[in-house]
């Protein structure tokens, strides 16, 4: 699917159609691009997931949609409605949960859904009927008449997403609704969100750095690299893609000290490997070797006695089915942890830039 | 119209939900006031004998006033820091995502921070009264007091509203705050009589909201009071006070645009 390929009609919930918006580097430092011609539709009544790592541009994109920003340029719909023009009427259609908490410390979990159901223009009783409603939905009544700063992360999430369901949206936007959570609490978090899809019938749209989460909630999800879609699809269909199974080996490189031996190991078991000719999309992660085979299994015999020939050892070995994971890899050329761990470090530089300002 | 006024009932209801849960914070603020009230009041208690100062020859009426309106002052310039803490939260985003009224978020935070500089302001008075003062004015006298020290409260509240919304530190608005208050105590009338103070302190203070407000307290108080002079300065305090509201509303949109 191309970034910018636009189906539109009724059954379109979301559109952006390339999307442009830098922030300003200030004192003589060049302006920073969020977003760089971010394009994707998505259909009514599905989760679509927004995939990548840290300042990958999804917050932005959320954001823009959600009226709270405007795109530099671009366009971008939501339930049918041009958020640039009539950023009122979308704020009715949609449910905003931000990467933050949205609810008031000092308040109950019972007022807090109140609060916002009136805000959205609920009556007082309806208000109060439908967060008894959410509240037994997640399993938070127990809690309703607790100030939220008592929550547990996971407690406190839950009312999160609550708040934003509290006027029965067309959209929700859930900005990594699982961040911070512990594993018991986002498997939690997950079935809610299942259930939610399926029993409201609404739209949600969803951003995650956990390549699990989008595998296991999106019927359809894109991965955002450097504020551009390089992919999109249903999980199926990008893992299919890559037809075939994904190799990993570990060179052994610790015998090679002076760093131009082991770059020599590594080009010595590359050269083995493109002789073999049965490994494709061979990329190099320091001394960590991943490629794809039509039949892992197979090749693997083969593989390990070419580099044994060409005289480069081998620490491991893994045959593994396709996945999110090395989509991401195909269509980005790093791996998804690489890129958390150096968006985190860019990140930092300019929270720091932030804060000298 | 109607939803902005029903979005403010709910928002003022918020914050005054807050206040009765952390009544502590009510009285924190009081310790300041009433320090300078007994500290100032022991320290200067014979300027009042310097030919010319007037004031009936008691400096703590002459201060009451003056120390009423410093807590309002204080208080509202700090009034920011409630949004900058919706802000390090989710909270603004939520309210700016949703249909919120973005008139009724700035009133409701500028009519709760009139409700406590209300209550305070009847406990500094009582205080003020219990450690000799008399006041002349009666209930009107201090009706007047109460809209002059709400009216600064709205001036300085949408003011350090729009800091916050437009610098979104809390650093910042500190410092802003403490850069502003100060200067504006000093050049009033507010602990001294202006007509001792050189010409252009004078000058000065004719042109400061804090000033206004100060003049508005002292004559309300006062056994003869000057009602040309008590309108007027309520009439340039209010109109101030639309002007901000409207500017800090505004403000809004910059934090959107830079968002």
């Amino acid at each position: 699917m191309g970034s910018t390929i636009i189906e539109s009609g009724s059954d379109t919930a979301l559109a952006a159609v390339d999307l442009h918006k830098s922030y300003g580097g200030g004192r003589g430092r060049p302006p920073v691009k969020a977003l760089d011609g971010l394009g994707f539709t998505a259909a009514t009544g599905s989760v679509f997931a927004l995939l990548g790592p840290n300042g990958a541009g999804k917050s932005t994109t959320v954001k823009i949609l959600a009226t709270l920003s405007r795109a530099d340029s671009g366009t971008a719909t939501v339930a049918g409605i041009d958020v640039q023009r009539h950023p009122e009427r979308v704020r009715r259609a949609i449910g905003f949960v931000a990467q933050r908490p949205v609810t008031d410390p000092m308040d109950t979990g019972r007022e807090n859904l109140v609060l916002a159901g009136r805000l959205q223009g609920m009556g007082a009783r309806d208000a109060k009927a439908r967060a008894g409603e959410l509240l037994d939905r997640f399993a938070l009544t127990d809690a309703a008449r607790r100030l939220v700063r008592g929550y547990s992360g996971g407690m406190a999430r839950k009312l999160d997403v609550a708040m934003g369901l509290m006027h029965r949206p067309q959209v929700l936007f859930l900005d990594e609704p699982t961040t911070g959570l512990d594993p018991q609490a986002r498997a939690e978090m997950w079935a809610e969100i299942e259930r939610m899809a399926r029993d409201e019938r609404m739209t949600i749209l969803l951003t995650t750095h956990y390549l699990e989460e989008a595998d296991k909630l999106a019927a359809r999800l894109a991965i955002v690299d450097h504020g551009r879609i390089v992919a999109g699809g249903s999980p199926e269909e990008l893992k299919n893609e890559l037809h075939g199974d994904s190799v990993v080996i570990e060179l052994d490189t610790a015998a090679a000290r002076p760093a131009a031996a082991v770059t020599e190991t590594v080009v010595r078991a590359q050269e083995a490997l493109a002789r073999l000719g049965t490994l494709r999309d061979i990329v190099m992660d320091d001394d960590v070797l991943r490629a794809r085979a039509d039949n892992g299994a197979r090749a693997l015999p083969h593989v390990l006695a070419a580099l044994e020939t060409a005289g480069v050892g081998v620490v491991s070995a893994a045959v593994a089915r396709p996945s999110l994971d090395d989509v991401y890899l195909r269509h980005t050329g790093h791996t998804f942890a690489s890129a958390q761990a150096g968006q985190a470090v860019a990140e930092r530089a300019g929270d720091l830039a932030e804060v000298a300002r | 119209m109607s939803t902005a006024i029903t979005h403010t009932a709910i928002l003022t209801g918020r914050s005054l939900r807050g206040i009765w849960r952390m009544p502590v914070f009510l009285v924190m603020n009081l310790v300041q006031p009433i320090m300078w009230l007994l500290l100032f009041g022991q320290l200067f208690k014979s300027v009042v004998d310097i030919p010319g100062f007037g004031a009936g020859g008691n400096y703590l009426e002459f201060l009451t006033p003056g120390v009423v309106m410093m807590m309002a002052l204080f208080a509202s310039a700090w009034a920011g820091t409630t949004y900058i803490q919706d802000m390090d939260r989710g909270v603004m985003d939520r309210f700016l995502t949703s249909p919120t009224n973005r008139g009724a978020l700035m009133v409701s935070s500028l009519l709760y921070q009139g409700m406590t500089t209300v209550v305070q302001t009847l406990m500094v008075i009582g205080i003020a009264w219990l450690t000799g003062a008399r006041f002349h004015g009666g209930v009107s006298g201090l009706l007047l007091l109460l809209l002059a020290a709400v009216l600064l409260t709205a001036v300085f509240g949408a003011l350090s509203n729009a800091v916050a919304l437009l610098l979104r530190q809390q650093q910042a608005l500190i410092g802003i705050s403490q850069l502003l208050t100060l200067p504006l105590m000093f050049l009033s009338s507010a602990i001294m009589n202006t007509k001792l103070s050189p010409q252009w302190v004078q000058n000065v203070a004719a042109y400061n909201p804090f000033e206004w407000s100060v003049i508005v307290g002292r004559q309300a108080l006062s056994a003869a009071p000057d009602w040309a002079s008590i309108w007027w300065h309520l009439g340039l305090l209010a109109a101030l006070a639309l002007v901000m509201t409207w500017v800090a509303t505004r403000a809004f949109r910059a934090y959107q645009r830079s968002t």
